[in-house]
């Protein structure tokens, strides 16, 4: 397990760095001059040539891409074209309220999503599994950010129950989770829906494999049957798609986070394209691949752990 | 004798069972009933889309500055927005440029994405390892992030969204596009073609493309309510085709500054962007059950 553990971290090591020289190309080649993006048409030359030398703009392009690099090596984000503030501070402040939005809604998917998936393909051709199909394709078209706003609409206009907008710190941890009610349902529910449909076909697809007849045949309980092995097996199709989904999530959390106006690593991303703030768009773009590379890592271990198979190949 | 002659009669007359794919395709799909509702939900959209001037009640930017924020009424079904315009003038209008740019990226997306996969398995060697590294890198990240990047870059405005979500969806075309092609290569008319001096370009356009075409059409109507749902929430971050053009990404926006005051003017643009939506994804699943021969049990 270990050895496949480590193959699998120097595997993404390339992948990185692939990913790293793509988003320096877009971000930094392709918009033209950053500094005078960031000061606008009407900014003086000498001032668009102050920051230029200020934030090595400068130097050739190779020497910035080996620099962007040295710096990530060094744990070092660069600083913002607008405010000059190290972008891994605000990152620092940020992330951990994405990454618990995100959670919140993995978790509330997978502990309602893989019940109902399996309820649904048990059920199979029933009321219940047409209920359950219905749900899910509807949870599939749902805009996240309109979801977002039926919820304020209820919950907090109507009813009062949740606070509408913003995040509290986590040393309130009572109030931070108050808040954070309504953004995770949003996410969650999107989870949930994927979740379902995907445990119901995985379980489906197992359930007509010969083993099961044979697990059936020699009399065990239909519940054994269905958790000791429909279930073992079907776990590997729905972790590699709890995967994927984790990482559209990721995707997700931007808009919940714009509509909640909660801070995070989406709304900072927002806020740095609207200020043509390249230096930071791209570190948080840097971010973001770690944290997508991170969660595959996670992925295929948990794979290793599901299906001993793949381990040993 | 004259029993064989029967026989091959028979034999010659075509069978009622016997099918094309295509008839096949669409007598599952047409049997499916959610995917001839969706079907229907898109004919009536593209319908209020191109006849949006003759059935819209009001104006879409006649502004009225007394009657702002107005709830619905008999004459303004879904009220009015903050500059007193008819909502439910401005959600028909919207249709039109969901529809344009949903099909436009996707046609654009699905060209690109096709193009890569069929030239990378096709050529194999450096242009292979180039263009699937490149596509990897661009599926790893969610669509939202990547398409935010690209209108970052380029700026917001109609056809710098349809190209941004026509990148952001190519490679889901590359990848399937690479494998049908990887595994037609090896197929004996390839190795005939290929034998008898068929040129490359011909060969691709001829032989290998007419191939993967219905696989092709069914990612693309799959990845039609997905490239709506993108560009609505490209345009409710702010990206999208600058006002006073109705959209309903921007629209939600603005209504959602209003809840507490008129709630149907973010309700009524997604509650269509959601039909939309829901629309694509019922035909794209019965269209792909019906072209997917395992499906037809």
């Amino acid at each position: 397990m270990l050895k496949y553990s480590l193959r699998r971290i120097l595997v993404s090591i390339p992948t990185l760095l692939a990913v790293f020289t793509i988003i320096f190309i877009v971000v930094r080649v392709a918009p033209g001059d950053p500094a005078y993006a960031a000061l606008g048409d009407y900014a003086s030359e000498d001032a668009v040539e102050r920051l230029r030398e200020r934030m090595g703009l400068d130097r050739p392009l190779y020497v910035q891409y080996f620099q962007f690099l040295f710096g990530l090596l060094q744990g070092d984000l660069g600083h913002s074209l607008i405010t000059q503030q190290p972008i891994s501070q605000q990152v620092a402040v940020v992330l951990p309220y994405t990454l618990q939005l995100t959670f919140a809604g993995i978790i509330l998917g997978i502990i309602l999503g893989v019940p109902l998936g399996v309820l649904t393909a048990v059920r199979r051709n029933t009321w219940f599994d047409y209920f359950g199909r219905v749900f899910s394709l509807t949870g599939l078209s749902f805009p996240i950010f309109f979801l977002a706003i039926l919820m304020i609409y209820f919950f907090s206009v109507q009813l009062g129950m949740f606070p509408a907008l913003g995040a509290a710190p986590f040393s309130e941890p009572i109030s931070n989770l108050h808040h954070l009610v309504l953004p995770a349902i949003s996410l969650g529910v999107i989870m949930f829906a994927y979740v379902t449909r995907m445990t119901r076909s995985a379980i489906l697809n197992v359930l007509s494999d010969d083993y099961i007849r044979t697990a059936r045949a020699k009399g065990l309980t239909e519940r054994k049957v269905l958790y000791g092995h429909a279930l073992r097996s079907a776990l590997v199709p729905i972790v590699s798609l709890v995967g994927i989904f984790t990482i559209s999530l990721l995707g997700g959390s931007v808009l919940v986070e714009e509509v909640f106006a909660r801070p995070g690593l989406g709304r900072y991303m927002i806020g740095a394209m609207k200020q043509n703030d390249y230096t930071a768009l791209q570190s948080i773009m840097v971010i973001y691949a770690i944290i997508i590379v991170i969660i595959n890592l996670i992925t295929d271990l948990v794979y290793g752990l599901v299906d001993p198979r793949i381990r040993y190949s | 004798m004259a029993e064989s002659n029967a026989d091959s009669k028979e034999l010659l007359q075509p069978s009622r069972q016997i099918l094309t794919a295509r008839q096949r395709a669409w007598r599952s799909f047409s049997s499916n009933r959610t995917a001839v509702v969706g079907l229907a939900l898109i004919a009536v959209l593209v319908l209020i889309a191109i006849a949006a001037p003759l059935l819209s009640p009001h104006d879409p930017l006649a502004q009225s500055a007394v009657n702002r924020l107005e709830t619905p009424s008999s004459d303004h079904w879904f009220g009015r927005d903050h500059y007193g315009r008819d909502i439910m003038s401005r959600v028909m209008y919207g249709a039109r440029i969901a529809l344009i740019v949903g099909i436009a990226s996707v046609a654009f997306g699905g060209a690109l994405g096709t193009i890569m996969g069929v030239v990378a398995g096709f050529k194999g060697g450096r242009t292979e390892t180039v263009l699937m590294r490149v596509t990897d890198v661009l599926l790893a990240f969610p669509d939202l992030i990547t398409g935010l990047l690209i209108l970052a870059v380029l700026g917001a405005g109609m056809w710098k969204m349809i190209f941004a979500i026509g990148i952001t969806i190519a490679p889901r075309f590359a990848r399937i596009a690479y494998g049908a092609t990887l595994s037609i290569k090896e197929m004996d008319y390839i190795q005939a073609a290929r034998a008898v001096g068929v040129k490359d370009l011909r060969m691709l356009t001829f032989h290998v493309l007419p191939n993967m075409l219905g696989d092709i059409v069914v990612l693309g109507s799959l990845w039609m309510a997905s490239a709506i749902r993108l560009e609505a929430s490209l345009s409710f971050i702010g990206l999208g085709v600058s006002p006073p053009t109705a959209t309903w990404g921007q629209m939600i926006r603005d209504g959602t500054h209003q809840l507490a005051v008129q709630p149907w003017f973010a309700f009524a643009p997604g509650i269509a962007l959601l039909i939309a939506v829901f629309a694509f994804n019922l035909a794209g699943d019965g269209l792909r059950d019906a072209m997917d021969p395992r499906a037809q049990s």
